[in-house]
């Protein structure tokens, strides 16, 4: 396959950008999307020019490490794949393709592609831990009754890998989906509910200070998820922040009151 | 961001854009069903009865004053979401296909409330602020039959002029695109999404899209045609 790439190249965090043509030749259908832009930066190193930085690292599409947004879409066109797993035979031979990185005030770029995802980690920090025993004292899992549908709804949660494409796709840049999924993934379980609305309230918090957009319900993000993340999940973390602030628990509890 | 205050969160913007969103659609089957009072092709007397009692009335006058205060929220709310959503991505994507994960009106909500908004003001001014002797009366046009002040003959006036016409269906249109997005996603952010009712709340706001603005629609339209007498 014959192809023009036009990539972002930026040479650090505060250089000024630009989308740069690279004209691309031989390349197979078989080739993934990553082992394409291998090629390129083999081609480059040889020409004796900087390699296009991009991130990545399984390459099986369960580690959410790359990213790209390909022609007018995170990790390219179709549902359900990450960058690594979307092949060349998805294109045309001759095509032109774009290669941007995310675009999000709260993901600023490192370096051409790669972008700073660590407020995803922050957000889940701030999260916090869920009070179970992890020491001498373990009991048997199966001593605390889980229903069915809850296990697999917090699974289907728990299978977001955190690569950012919901930011990306959002014309808010909004991480509504992502941190909906990790509120989702402890509130449905009942080790995690004792926390459930401290987390809801601390994670969105942190969300804010992290500068991403608000949520306005345009389901981009669950389109192109890799992990097919429910929107449901959305509605579930507005149900818990919205009981958490209508019934705060941690003011403090009425005293010397008579009726 | 402020951590105190009624907005203090991003949540908190969306579930008062959820609230008043939904306070407004409750206004708009008010204003509806006595609007289509004018169907009844009786000159305007059941509508004339109707317009005065929501003139006059001292509780609807006092909603009046809530309804303001309801569009005002709603209006700087989707201000401040828009503008924070905005500066959420300093540099845009240098090519994108939105259309391939979403519908163009969901994207476009601010838009059209902007669309909707202007609308109003034209709106407004031909009827509201001359029933509530604001600036100006209606008080040329006489009575009706039953000798009620007659806003169904300010109406008919109106209307007769084809550009009103015109801008108060592209006004229904923008309404109608809002509301596709905006009975749905009310819902949504307010915790409202179960998979049993789903599908209901999705059928009931796109009728409720289609029926609301159709029959507004129908107004200016109906008079102008010679319809409505």
């Amino acid at each position: 396959m014959k192809l023009t790439l036009k990539i972002w190249r930026q040479a650090g965090p505060d250089a000024k950008g630009a989308m740069v043509d690279y004209p691309i030749d031989g390349i197979s259908e078989d080739m993934s999307f990553l082992e394409m832009l291998d090629v390129l930066n083999d081609q480059l190193i040889r020409e004796g020019q900087e390699p296009v930085a991009f991130d990545h690292d399984c390459r099986e599409g369960i580690c959410g490490m790359c990213s790209l947004y390909i022609n007018g879409r995170p990790h390219g066109p179709g549902r359900h794949i990450t960058t690594c797993q979307l092949h060349m035979r998805r294109f045309k031979d001759g095509e032109t393709i774009y290669v941007e990185p995310w675009r999000a005030k709260a993901f600023p770029i490192v370096k051409d592609l790669v972008v700073d995802r660590s407020a995803f980690d922050r957000i889940q920090a701030a999260g916090g831990f869920i009070s179970v025993n992890t020491g001498g004292n373990l009991v048997d899992a199966n001593s605390i009754p889980v229903p069915k549908a809850a296990a697999d709804k917090a699974f289907d949660a728990a299978t977001c890998i955190g690569c950012g494409a919901c930011v990306a796709a959002c014309p808010n840049s909004s991480a509504m989906l992502f941190v909906s999924a990790k509120v989702s993934q402890y509130a449905l379980l009942p080790q995690g509910r004792a926390e459930a609305r401290t987390r809801a309230l601390n994670m969105v918090e942190q969300m804010d200070a992290e500068g991403f957009g608000t949520c306005t319900n345009i389901g981009a993000c669950h389109i192109e998820c890799p992990k097919d993340i429910s929107l449901e999940n959305i509605a579930r973390l507005n149900r818990e922040y919205l009981a958490a602030e209508i019934c705060r628990e941690d003011e403090g509890t009425e005293k010397d009151s008579t009726y | 961001m402020a951590q105190k205050g009624l907005f203090r969160s991003s949540l908190m913007r969306q579930y008062w854009m959820a609230g008043t969103g939904l306070f407004l659609i409750m206004f708009l089957v008010v204003h509806a069903t006595i609007n289509a009072m004018i169907f009844r092709n009786d000159g305007g007397v059941v509508f004339n009865k109707w317009a005065v009692f929501m003139g006059t009335n001292f509780f609807i006058r006092a909603m009046e004053i809530v309804l303001f205060i309801g569009f005002i929220i709603h209006i700087a709310d989707g201000i401040m979401l828009k503008r924070h959503n905005v500066a959420a991505r300093p540099v845009k994507y240098a090519y994108s296909k939105p259309n391939a994960n979403s519908k163009w009106y969901s994207r476009s909500m601010a838009i059209l409330g902007i669309l909707i908004l202007l609308f109003l003001i034209v709106h407004l001014n031909d009827f509201w602020i001359k029933t509530r002797h604001i600036v100006g009366n209606i008080d040329s046009y006489g009575v009706d039959a039953q000798g009620r002040e007659n806003l169904f003959a300010r109406m008919q006036d109106v209307f007769s002029n084809p550009v009103v016409v015109v801008v108060y269906v592209l006004g229904c249109f923008a309404l109608f695109w809002h509301l596709l997005h905006g009975f749905r996603s009310a819902f949504q952010h307010l915790g409202l999404n179960n998979i049993r009712y789903n599908r209901l709340i999705s059928a009931c706001g796109v009728v409720f899209s289609i029926v609301v603005p159709t029959l507004f629609a129908a107004m200016p339209v109906g008079m102008f045609l010679g319809w409505v007498k």
